[in-house]
């Protein structure tokens, strides 16, 4: 099998900003993502996903490198200063690479 | 106080201040939530179709009025006695203008259990409550700025869970009409307060959640968070005595106007007026307004109904 080498950016965020962030994600290169529902605790107090105010999605993205920066740095511009939001990235090796 | 529905409340406070681990699965309390929109909105719907929409026209909008007004009554106070930023305040008071249906639900099972007579075409003046609030609010934290994206703040408006919920109920309980809607009325109607008694579990739990972040914001947020909702109930009843409703008609409209919004509010400020705090608009509207009308308010602003028409000899 041919793997080939991606990165993955996770954002874990507010679900208000689901929408929003996937349609960014598309005008940024990204050809698809993944969402879960995800509950947690950080900075921005206890949110346990009980309630339409509390709930939280984790959002994952493969792309190419590039893409990649560019999510993290529009993700940090557009929403760090407001929002409940984790972004990290790591490579990953993926089968099929053309999907990305 | 005898309502069992009320009791199903104060046993989620309880076993959330407890630390229970008891708590519904989210989409158990979409279900709930979605039923008490969908059932609110037939029953104003079915109303509705007994009744020449245009006869509304003066209720509409004098309801909408008194939505744009209540905010910037709440403004003021939050900027000067409460010492609050402008975002924060402008965003505390677009909750304060708008409405929570749950609160609105709890006053039709008060008014059912009791026998009392309101207008149920009650549920359009609650979705037309809904939303001038929120326009006030962000045009108090933003001012006319062109950077304010009123296309997509229309759209979290319209097609936010609650307003289409609404708006949906509406058109199906006109469109089927009393008899029409026959069919449904033992899951919609007759389950009604039941699926309450378990939202309201769970909105005992959210609300013993809340609780915690008080501590942080003072005493003025709690005293506003009781406050407010005197005053709005009191221009609520007002008008609803003016505009000729019944008694229970005239306790409904205070209650609405008295409650503060948690959902369409707090999803439309996180949107367009994201840097106010939304712990602290949740902290006074869940904390302190939801429980104190569903405990004591509506009972009070029923009481507040029958004098408001024996004083004005209605």
């Amino acid at each position: 099998m041919v793997e080939h080498q991606k990165m993955v950016v996770t954002l874990v965020t507010e679900a208000s900003l689901e929408s929003k962030i996937c349609r960014q994600l598309e005008r940024l290169g990204a050809t698809g993502y993944t969402i879960t529902d995800a509950r947690g605790k950080g900075s921005q107090g206890s949110r346990n996903g009980g309630w339409d105010a509390d709930k939280n999605v984790r959002i994952e993205v493969i792309c190419a490198t590039a893409v990649a920066a560019a999510i993290t740095e529009f993700a940090q511009s557009e929403y760090f200063d407001n929002f409940a939001m984790v972004v990290y990235s790591h490579p990953v090796t993926v089968a099929r690479a053309v999907k990305f | 106080m005898s309502d069992p529905i009320i009791a199903f409340f104060i046993f989620g406070i309880v076993a959330g201040l407890a630390r229970s681990e008891l708590r519904l699965p989210s989409a158990i309390y979409d279900f709930l939530s979605t039923t008490l929109l969908l059932a609110i909105g037939l029953k104003g719907g079915i109303e509705l179709a007994k009744q020449p929409f245009l006869a509304l026209a003066p209720q509409i909008g004098s309801v909408f009025m008194m939505g744009l007004l209540l905010p910037l009554v709440a403004f003021p106070l939050l900027r000067l006695a409460g010492g609050f930023g402008r975002a924060d305040a402008a965003s505390i008071a677009a909750h304060y203008g708008s409405v929570s249906v749950g609160t609105f639900a709890v006053g039709i099972a008060y008014m059912h259990s009791r026998g009392v007579y309101y207008e149920e075409h009650m549920s359009l003046l609650l979705v037309v409550l809904e939303i001038p609030a929120i326009l006030v609010g962000i045009l108090l934290a933003r001012g006319l700025s062109k950077q304010t994206q009123w296309g997509s703040v229309a759209h979290e408006i319209f097609a936010g869970k609650g307003v289409i919920l609404l708006l949906g109920g509406l058109a199906i309980g006109w469109v089927a009409g009393p008899t029409g809607i026959e069919s449904i009325a033992p899951f919609f109607f007759d389950l009604f307060k039941g699926v309450l008694a378990l939202f309201l579990l769970e909105m005992g739990i959210i609300t013993a959640s809340k609780l915690g972040s008080l501590r942080r914001y003072g005493l003025f947020i709690i005293a506003f968070g009781v406050a407010m909702p005197l005053f709005s109930a009191l221009v609520g009843g007002l008008l609803a005595t003016l505009l000729g409703l019944s008694v229970g008609g005239t306790a409904m409209l205070a209650t609405l106007a008295a409650s503060a919004s948690y959902i369409a509010v707090p999803a439309a400020m996180r949107i367009s007026v994201p840097e106010a705090n939304p712990t602290l608009s949740l902290a006074a509207s869940l904390g302190v307004t939801f429980p104190f009308n569903v405990l004591v308010g509506i009972a009070l602003y029923y009481e507040l109904a029958v004098w408001l028409h024996a004083a004005m000899g209605v």
